[in-house]
């Protein structure tokens, strides 16, 4: 019971304020910035050469009023943001009408959390076991290597380092297709075929993300252990005795591991940003590219859903791996 | 000058004081450029670099050297703003969650953390999106500010905290030191070298950020950046046409770039500590 005082209901308190903070944010931007976007939208429409009678001038900015929900006051507003929030309705996409976001959204969604899933796993996990062993074996000449790799990739955003590699393996070597999720015309089926198509054009962003993400976590691991290598208890397994491949994998990477746990859910908004900006550079067809899409054709609807998504999304994400935080260490039980 | 001297002893700390002279000087040097950076087909389009075009014109007929001091000095400038206008936000809110604790603590620290949990990056589109027209140099800058502060915020805030129970803090009390003189003049000192490291970040952080909303189209493309180069690149195809020198000025001045200012980050930190600093320049 403890557990659930003091632990769990202040956590789904904050969680929840969060999210609160997160949709209310993105409710007010369109509505304090000096830009109209139901005038922009008209703007955008003549722009692109759509004849607007006169007279059904007002009707348009009307409809378009409604459906960006900017009619009555601002309260009245807010409460019917939330109440289509609460029904899971983003309304529908301008540009690829009359589809609805939330469809957008869907056949997406699968592709990025593929991506996003696959990639933070292994970033993660060999990350932390290779930082671990570089960090414990830090004098030899192997871990010495990798840390000044890890130094040069480190600081490189998501962008700049995607672009690198794409240049450098599509260009230069010509190694791997350019862009996209499978190959132009294919179809989606459960064969063999297919699959390898959609791994082989994903190999290039996973490679990409795992790289940059496995670099964070090698350092910081690193770091972690030449610390937890100083403390007694290391020196003491030592002088008693016991084997080397146990102190390492039984005692200093096992604690070493804590607080990747919690840096891990710090950096899952930073992750998933990372990924949509991946996607754009390898045209992969997740919810980046949808993003990107959304942008180039002004479709506002589309980037609110798309946000609002992400923010209970990640929020959700981040919930899930600091609960699961105390089955991890012991000191956290509660109990 | 004795501190210069140690710091020049970590190879990390002369390769990056090296590029971030010649990138100063790039930015310097636009003041002399011969071309307005706004307009197109000055130069013939599309050269290789040679004696007269260093680093080759691009295919708006600007010449892409010049063009990069524009870009180099630009970027500088809008992280310069964001920078230093968000060390100044996490300076105060830091200090006051730190300093008063209890209810205001919490709340901002509850802002903070959500501003971390939150993916910022989507946000940052929506907002460029709306006020792209009004996007310069400075409102951009004042932009990413509005972000950068919280991871911040919260180690000042964790500096603060642990001076508080310092003896010195009771002594300032107890002898009528106001609380701002006391936060300025005595917590100020030990908080600096910090804020110092994550203001090199949090620039880093800054252009990253430009280069990544030029590339997606969300700021004003005839102002040269970093970001913005690229973009133009990209959308010409230049690599797909051969025009590498176009493409891989921006990448590659981006990259040495952010591993210089990481590595002067580094270095300076460790200098700081004073374990590694015995481990790295010896003990006196």
């Amino acid at each position: 019971m403890a557990f659930v005082k003091r632990y769990l209901i202040p956590r789904l308190i904050q969680y929840v304020l969060v999210i609160w903070l997160g949709v209310t944010v993105v409710f007010f931007i369109p509505r304090i910035t000096p830009n109209d976007p139901v005038m922009s939208m008209i703007a955008m429409m003549r722009a692109r050469g759509s004849t607007l009678e006169p007279g059904s001038m007002d009707g348009i900015i009307n409809d378009l009023t409604e459906m960006y929900g900017l009619k009555g006051s601002w309260l009245s507003q807010y409460w019917a943001f939330w109440g289509r929030l609460f029904h899971a309705d983003f309304g529908v996409s301008f540009f690829q009408f009359p589809a609805r976001v939330n469809k957008l959204i869907a056949t997406a969604m699968p592709w990025t959390l593929g991506l996003l899933l696959t990639t933070t796993a292994i970033s993660w996990t060999l990350g932390n076991i290779i930082g671990g062993l570089a960090g414990y074996y830090s004098r030899k000449g192997w871990s010495r290597t990798l840390d000044a790799v890890a130094m040069v990739i480190r600081p490189l955003p998501y962008y700049i380092f995607a672009f690198a590699l794409l240049i450098l393996l599509t260009w230069i070597v010509r190694w791997f297709p350019i862009t996209g999720g499978a190959s132009l015309g294919a179809k989606p089926t459960f064969t063999w075929g297919y699959i390898k198509d959609v791994l082989w054009h994903s190999a290039l962003p996973a490679l990409s993300l795992s790289i940059l993400g496995g670099a964070v976590n090698f350092q910081t691991m690193k770091l972690i252990v030449q610390n937890v290598n100083a403390e007694n208890f290391v020196q003491y397994a030592k002088l008693g005795g016991v084997t080397e491949g146990r102190i390492v994998g039984k005692y200093v990477i096992r604690n070493a591991l804590l607080p990747q746990i919690t840096g891990l859910a710090l950096s899952l908004g930073q992750i998933f940003s990372g990924a949509l900006i991946t996607e754009i550079v390898f045209s992969y067809p997740g919810l980046g590219m949808l993003l990107y899409n959304s942008i180039v054709r002004g479709d506002y609807n589309l980037i609110m859903g798309i946000t609002i998504f992400s923010i209970v999304g990640i929020t959700t994400a981040i919930l899930i791996v600091d609960l699961t935080y105390p089955l991890f260490d012991p000191r956290v039980r509660y109990d | 000058m004795k501190i210069l001297r140690d710091l020049f002893k970590d190879y990390r700390f002369c390769f990056s004081f090296a590029v971030l002279v010649i990138i100063l000087i790039m930015a310097f040097l636009s003041r002399f450029s011969p071309h307005d950076p706004t307009l197109w087909n000055v130069v013939p389009k599309d050269l290789k670099p040679s004696v007269k075009y260093p680093l080759g014109t691009d295919s708006n007929g600007q010449d892409i050297f010049w063009q990069a001091t524009y870009a180099v000095r630009n970027s500088l400038i809008i992280a310069l703003i964001a920078g230093t206008v968000s060390r100044v936000i996490a300076i105060l809110v830091g200090m006051v969650a730190g300093y008063k604790g209890g209810t205001t603590d919490r709340v901002l620290m509850f802002i903070s953390d959500s501003l971390l949990v939150i993916p910022l990056f989507l946000i940052m589109v929506m907002l460029a999106m709306m006020v792209r027209k009004f996007l310069n140099l400075v409102v951009l800058g004042l932009l990413l500010s509005a972000f950068g502060w919280a991871w911040d915020a919260r180690v000042i805030r964790s500096v603060i905290l642990s001076l508080r129970e310092r003896d010195f803090t009771k002594t300032a009390i107890l002898t009528g030191t106001g609380t701002v003189k006391l936060v300025l003049n005595e917590y100020m000192p030990f908080a600096m070298p910090l804020i110092f490291s994550t203001l090199i970040n949090n620039i880093s952080w800054a252009i990253g950020l430009e280069i990544t909303l030029a590339f997606l189209g969300l700021v004003n493309l005839t102002i040269p950046t970093l970001g913005t180069m690229l973009n133009w690149a990209i959308t010409y195809q230049a690599m797909f046409l051969g025009r590498w020198w176009w493409v891989l000025t921006p990448v590659f001045i981006s990259v040495f770039l952010f591993i210089a200012l990481y590595w002067l980050s580094v270095s300076i930190s460790e200098y700081l500590d004073p374990r590694t600093r015995i481990q790295r320049v010896g003990a006196e």
